[in-house]
């Protein structure tokens, strides 16, 4: 009997410690470099403002997949984190396993749905609920270039295909390498994104890589986007496979190379290199896609702990969407705001253009999910995209090839 | 038997614990190998059939993963992969293991020195290999910017680049690791054969190249043996290699069937066919290991 009522206390203390523990937020993320854990830490202190501690569970690598394989591992047995740093078609589909807490009451109280532009609500909702909390919105069609080579060599900011082709020849021919490019699937993706967006318009992106319509996916338009994809190559120094984009990055920053295609992360390793957006360094969108912007967020999503959103991550949620975070977050990360209505005031050159094209697609319907971040497509699709345009990216297939293989990679893994 | 247990009934508990000791102390082993290999393996061929995607489910889909698998283009080059890296690296890795075990074996000086220097590769794991010649291969720093820095400025040595070669230079680190390990193996096997029998062909004025070729090559066999299944194991299996050296590139031309098989269960939300390609690869160890099994468990008979 008495082993009995010392079980239960056990038991009882446990419960009790357990609800203890539940005060803190445990945030899994991959944000591990300097200046994306300081903008971690305006979070972070928000919340210790409000007496929540914050267990910090970071998993480095770019792109999340070890925190994905890491977060696999923890929900198969039984123990998510309360909050997890995650991309697009990842959140839908933790959601979809019936993983994630209900935000619906914060979002009401705070009108996220005024805020937040649509797009972007299609991943932090699912079945009508919102299930995350969106931090920023990276856009993806930039053109990063080194103003001093574009100055010497005369070249205006290219508007269209033709043009930025003319460019390129003029930077190849003054012995300079045209285009810094990392030779990663994901990097290979991220140009294809905007070359398809710049070659079929902003309606043929949309029937391909977002409704994966088998007609436009395997139209003569792809197969000139893979054509243009060839030419990219062809101004692109032939050390470049395996490059992480940092390094291309620097190629442009120390003047080695005249342009980048790269999301405005990119714009962090500028400015961390002492280099002014407008007098060192150059942002302009795509050619051809000036209109249009394709992006990806970084969310939050809050793991059901129960049935119900915990009031601590109510308290992440409602901190995440503030104003006054999204502000000094993105200033600090390079991205803009994922709400339309915070102030440009605190931001450069570059991300008052980006939070302005933001708002101007959001409101003309041109702002569309990016392929090459998961924010079009299920990853298993994503990928396989990826192996057909980086295969023919370095060659193993010819254009009208690519097309064909890209259309079986869609139907096998759709 | 019976007369002691009725005489020292003590006595025959002693006797049947003592009996029975090595199965309970072995027992647990046995529990946990059938719950996490075998049972492991099971569960994967169960979920190759099955219409996994980010977690393991359960609606069975029959073989619709397997025909998915072979359509996919990378599977085939993974497959194809495998083919030139595991008969290059199994071949290349005997024959210099076995040259350099002959060397060796010519009763030279500081031979103990030597012999540590070759087997040191093993020390490291594949990672560090890989990185290693990453470093080394990579034309912009590595032998092509070293021998051009040299003054040879037409040479060119940038195979890891090139998704035509890029393969072999897997095969080269690769050998580079192990051939050491296998010189050991044949060492062990050259250092058992009986001296008499060398002395008394030498005798009948054998050359040592005839000696070799008739005589030692041939008694070698366990180690040939040995050395294809390890090899062809490692062949199979490899993986970090291929991730610290390429990364699975140029393009998807590295792609060997275990960085595919962690791609589609891991990464690419496919459970399921990540499944079918680990079944596929299993058959394929099974396919060498078994016949070698039975060839071996048959010659003790």
């Amino acid at each position: 009997m008495r082993k009995l009522t010392m079980m239960t206390a056990a038991a009882a203390l446990m419960a009790a410690s357990t609800t203890a523990q539940a005060e803190d937020v445990e945030v899994l993320h991959w944000w591990t470099s300097g200046g994306e854990a300081a903008a971690l830490n305006v979070l972070k202190e928000d919340l210790q403002g409000q007496g929540i501690g914050w267990q910090d569970m970071p998993v480095a690598g770019g792109g999340g997949t070890q925190a994905m394989t890491v977060l696999r591992a923890r929900v198969t047995s039984g123990n998510p984190p309360t909050a997890v740093q995650m991309l697009g078609f990842d959140i839908l589909d933790w959601a979809g396993e019936g993983a994630l807490a209900d935000l619906n009451i914060q979002a009401g109280l705070e009108g996220w749905d005024d805020v937040v532009p649509e797009a972007l609500q299609q991943f932090a909702k699912h079945d009508g609920k919102w299930v995350s909390a969106p931090v920023n919105v990276h856009s993806t069609n930039w053109v990063w270039a080194n103003k001093a080579i574009l100055d010497d060599l005369g070249i205006a900011v290219p508007t269209t295909w033709d043009e930025f082709v003319a460019a390129l020849e003029k930077v190849k021919a003054s012995g300079k390498t045209a285009i810094a490019h990392g030779g990663q699937a994901w990097q290979d993706a991220t140009v294809f994104d905007a070359v398809a967006m710049s070659t079929g318009g902003p309606e043929f992106y949309k029937k391909a890589f977002i409704d994966l319509d088998e007609e436009a996916l395997g139209s003569d338009t792809m197969k000139e986007s893979f054509d243009r994809m060839a030419v990219i190559r062809s101004y692109v120094d032939d050390n470049f496979s395996g490059r992480d984009w940092n390094l291309a990055t620097a190629m442009v920053i120390n003047g080695d190379a005249a342009f980048q295609m790269m999301g405005d992360w990119a714009k962090g390793e500028f400015l961390n290199a002492d280099k002014k957006p407008d007098t060192d360094f150059l942002c302009f969108r795509f050619p051809g896609t000036q209109d249009q912007v394709t992006f990806n967020a970084d969310q939050f999503a809050m793991f059901a702990q129960g049935k119900e959103v915990g009031k601590e991550q109510a308290a992440l949620a409602t901190a995440i969407l503030s104003p006054s975070f999204q502000s000094a977050f993105n200033v600090v990360k390079g991205s803009v705001p994922a709400r339309t209505d915070v102030s440009d005031e605190a931001f450069d050159a570059c991300g008052k253009k980006g939070m302005a094209d933001l708002k101007a697609a959001a409101d003309s319907g041109n702002l569309y999910g990016s392929m090459a971040h998961g924010h079009a497509n299920p990853a298993a699709v994503k990928n396989a995209m990826y192996d057909v345009i980086t295969a023919h990216f370095n060659g193993e297939y010819d254009s009208a090839t690519a097309v064909e293989e890209l259309v079986t990679a869609v139907q096998i893994n759709k | 038997m019976s007369i002691s247990e009725t005489a020292n009934p003590r006595g025959s508990v002693v006797d049947r614990l003592r009996d029975a000791l090595p199965k309970l102390v072995l027992s647990p082993t046995v529990a946990i190998v059938a719950i996490f290999v075998y049972g492991f393996i099971f569960f994967t061929l169960y979920l190759s059939f099955t219409d996994s995607r980010i977690l393991p489910s359960f609606g069975w889909v029959g073989w619709q993963n397997f025909e998915n698998l072979f359509r996919i283009r990378a599977w085939d080059t993974a497959v194809w992969n495998l083919v030139i890296f595991g008969s290059l690296y199994i071949i290349i890795c005997c024959v210099l293991g076995l040259l350099l075990a002959i060397l060796l074996d010519q009763r030279i000086r500081a031979e103990g020195f030597i012999r540590t220097i070759y087997l040191y590769p093993m020390a490291l794991s594949f990672i560090v290999t890989g990185v290693a010649w990453k470093w080394f291969l990579d034309p912009g720093i590595g032998i092509e910017a070293v021998v051009q820095g040299w003054g040879w400025t037409s040479f060119e040595f940038n195979w890891i680049k090139d998704r035509e070669m890029a393969i072999y230079t897997i095969v080269i680190a690769a050998v580079w690791q192990t051939s050491g390990f296998v010189m050991a193996m044949f060492l062990a096997g050259l250092r058992g054969i009986d001296s008499e029998m060398m002395k008394a062909a030498q005798i009948d004025g054998a050359s040592t190249f005839a000696l070799y070729r008739r005589i030692v090559i041939p008694q070698l066999r366990p180690a040939f043996m040995s050395a294809f299944v390890v090899l062809a194991h490692m062949a199979i299996k490899s993986y970090d290699l291929v991730i610290a050296l390429t990364g699975g590139g140029p393009g998807t031309a590295t792609e060997l069937p275990a960085t595919f098989m962690y791609s589609y269960t891991f990464t690419r939300n496919q459970m399921g066919i990540g499944a079918a390609s680990a079944v596929i690869m299993l058959m394929t160890i099974a396919a060498i290991i078994v016949p070698y099994l039975w060839s071996e468990l048959r010659e003790k008979k």
